[in-house]
C-alpha cells in the first residue's frame, strides 16, 4: 500500500481520512480499501523513511488534522514504482499442487478435486456477476478490476479443464 | 431402460433424458459422440453445458432440439417421448415449443430483421397482425426497434444475435436452446446479449445454453459439466462465501 499512498499524494496532499475515500471512490466496492489503521500505520512508516513529511493544519472547534505531503525521495521512488514491471502470472497454483500431490497419494480422485474446484469458482463467478450487474454508476477502475478478476477466472477455469483433459 | 409409453423421467421437468447416445459413423468407423447422458430441465430452469472442446457439448444440443436423431435412450419434452419423432414431426414441435439460438446466427439473409422475427410466428399459425405486434414487443424489449426494416448483414454480431434471440422468442417456447451464442461476439456484445438472456430468464424462460463462457456461470442456475461425451458434474450455482471483497478471492492468491 505505500506507493498506493504515494500515489495519491503525488497529486496533492491529504490527511489520512482523505486518503481512505480516495481509494474507495476510484476502486469502488470490489477492492477491500485498507482500514484507517493500517493507513496511519503506513504514514507513519513513509515518515520515519523520509518519503513524506507532515504538519499539523488547525481546524475550526476540532482537533487538529495531520496533513502529508511527499519529499523529494518520495517522488524518487515512486517514479522507480511506476516503471518497474510487475510480476507475471503464477507459476505455482495451491490447486494444482493438491491435483498432482493429493492422488499420487491415495488422498483422492482428480476428477473429484477439479469438480469441487470447478464448483468454487463458478460461485466466485456468480458473486462477480452479482457485483458488475450492480455497476453502471461505478468508475471505470471500479469496473475493470472486476472484469479484470473475471478473465482470470476465466482462465483458471480454462486450466481446470486443459487438466481435466490430461489428467482424468 | 424403459419402453415407449413408459413414464417421464420426472413429469414436472421440461425436459429429460435417459440413457442418451448418439453414434457418429464418419467413414463407417463408429464414433461415440454421447455416451449414456440422463438429465433434466426444470421449468424456469437456466441451465449451462459446458465442457473441452469435443465433449459433445453441442452434439448433445442438436440431438434435445430434434436437430439430429438420436442413436439410443429417450429424450422427453413437455412430458411427451419424443426421440422416435420423423423430422418433420419434429419441426412442427420446435416452432410451438422450442426456440433455437446459434452462434452464427443463422438468420435469413434476404429478409428484413423484422421478417426474421415475425416468421416463426406466422409459421405457427399466427396473423401477421398478432405476428407484428409480437415483434415489435420484442425488438423493443431487446432494444433494436431502429434496426427492424434493415438486412441482417447491415447489423453487428451483437445486434444479429439480439435479432435471433428475439426470433427464438417468437412464439413463446416452453424450452430455448442456446449453442454458444456469444462465442463469435465481442467482449461487450457478449455481456449484452448475456443480460438479456438474464432477463429472459428472470421473467421465467427456461433456457439451456452450450457455452465456453465461463460468465455464464454466474448467470445459470445449475451447470453441466460434459466430459467424453458423458456428465462429469452437475451442479446449482452457490454463491462463494464471500470473504472481504471478491474480487480479493481471484486477485490475492496470486504471486
Amino acid at each position: 500500500m505505500r506507493q498506493h499512498l504515494l500515489a495519491l499524494l503525488a497529486k496533492e496532499p491529504a490527511h489520512g481520512y482523505e486518503l481512505k475515500l480516495a481509494l474507495e471512490q476510484t476502486f469502488g466496492q470490489a477492492y477491500s480499501s485498507p482500514n484507517i489503521g493500517q493507513i496511519y500505520v503506513t504514514l507513519k512508516r513513509l515518515e520515519q523513511d523520509g518519503l513524506v513529511r507532515s504538519q499539523d493544519v488547525a481546524q475550526d472547534s476540532r482537533p487538529n488534522k495531520r496533513v502529508y505531503e511527499l519529499t523529494p525521495a518520495g517522488r524518487e521512488e515512486l517514479a522507480a514504482w511506476v516503471v518497474e514491471p510487475i510480476e507475471g502470472p503464477r507459476v505455482r497454483d495451491e490447486f494444482f499442487m493438491k491435483l498432482v500431490l493429493a492422488p499420487m497419494a491415495g488422498l483422492a480422485d482428480r476428477m473429484e478435486l477439479i469438480n469441487a474446484q470447478r464448483r468454487h469458482y463458478f460461485g466466485i463467478m456468480r458473486n462477480l456477476m452479482e457485483m458488475q450487474a450492480g455497476m453502471d454508476n461505478a468508475t471505470p477502475a471500479a469496473r475493470l478490476l472486476v472484469e479484470g478478476a473475471v478473465l482470470h477466472l476465466q482462465a483458471d477455469l480454462d486450466w481446470l479443464e486443459r487438466c481435466q483433459e490430461e489428467m482424468c | 431402460m424403459l419402453t415407449p409409453g413408459g413414464r417421464p423421467p420426472n413429469p414436472g421437468a421440461i425436459l429429460g433424458t435417459r440413457g442418451l447416445v448418439k453414434v457418429y459413423r464418419p467413414g463407417g468407423v463408429p464414433v461415440e459422440a454421447i455416451r449414456g447422458v440422463d438429465l433434466e430441465v426444470g421449468v424456469g430452469e437456466f441451465v449451462a453445458i459446458m465442457g473441452p472442446s469435443g465433449s459433445g457439448k453441442s452434439t448433445l444440443l442438436h440431438v434435445l432440439g430434434g436437430l439430429e436423431p438420436a442413436t439410443r435412450g429417450e429424450i422427453w419434452l413437455r412430458g411427451q417421448r419424443v426421440d422416435g419423432l420423423s423430422a418433420s414431426a419434429w419441426a412442427v414441435l420446435r416452432r410451438k415449443h422450442v426456440g433455437f439460438m446459434f452462434q452464427f446466427f443463422n438468420l435469413l439473409s434476404t429478409m428484413t430483421v423484422a421478417d426474421n422475427v415475425e416468421l416463426p410466428a406466422l409459421l405457427a399459425g399466427a396473423t401477421s397482425r398478432q405476428a407484428r405486434k409480437r415483434r415489435e414487443e420484442l425488438l423493443a424489449e431487446l432494444g433494436i426497434t431502429a434496426k427492424a426494416n434493415m438486412a441482417p448483414s447491415r447489423l453487428s454480431g451483437g445486434e444479429q444475435q439480439r435479432v435471433a434471440l428475439a426470433r427464438a422468442l417468437a412464439n413463446e417456447p416452453s424450452l430455448l436452446l442456446a449453442d454458444e451464442p456469444t462465442g463469435n461476439l465481442d467482449s461487450s456484445s457478449a455481456r449484452d446479449v448475456l443480460r438479456l438472456l438474464h432477463r429472459a430468464h428472470i421473467a421465467g424462460q427456461t433456457i439451456l445454453m452450450v457455452t465456453h463462457d465461463a460468465k455464464v456461470a454466474g448467470l445459470a442456475d445449475r451447470v453441466i459439466s460434459l466430459f467424453d461425451g458423458m456428465i462429469a458434474d452437475d451442479a446449482k450455482v452457490v454463491p462463494a462465501p464471500r470473504k472481504k471483497a471478491p474480487v480479493r478471492d481471484v486477485f490475492e492468491l496470486r504471486g
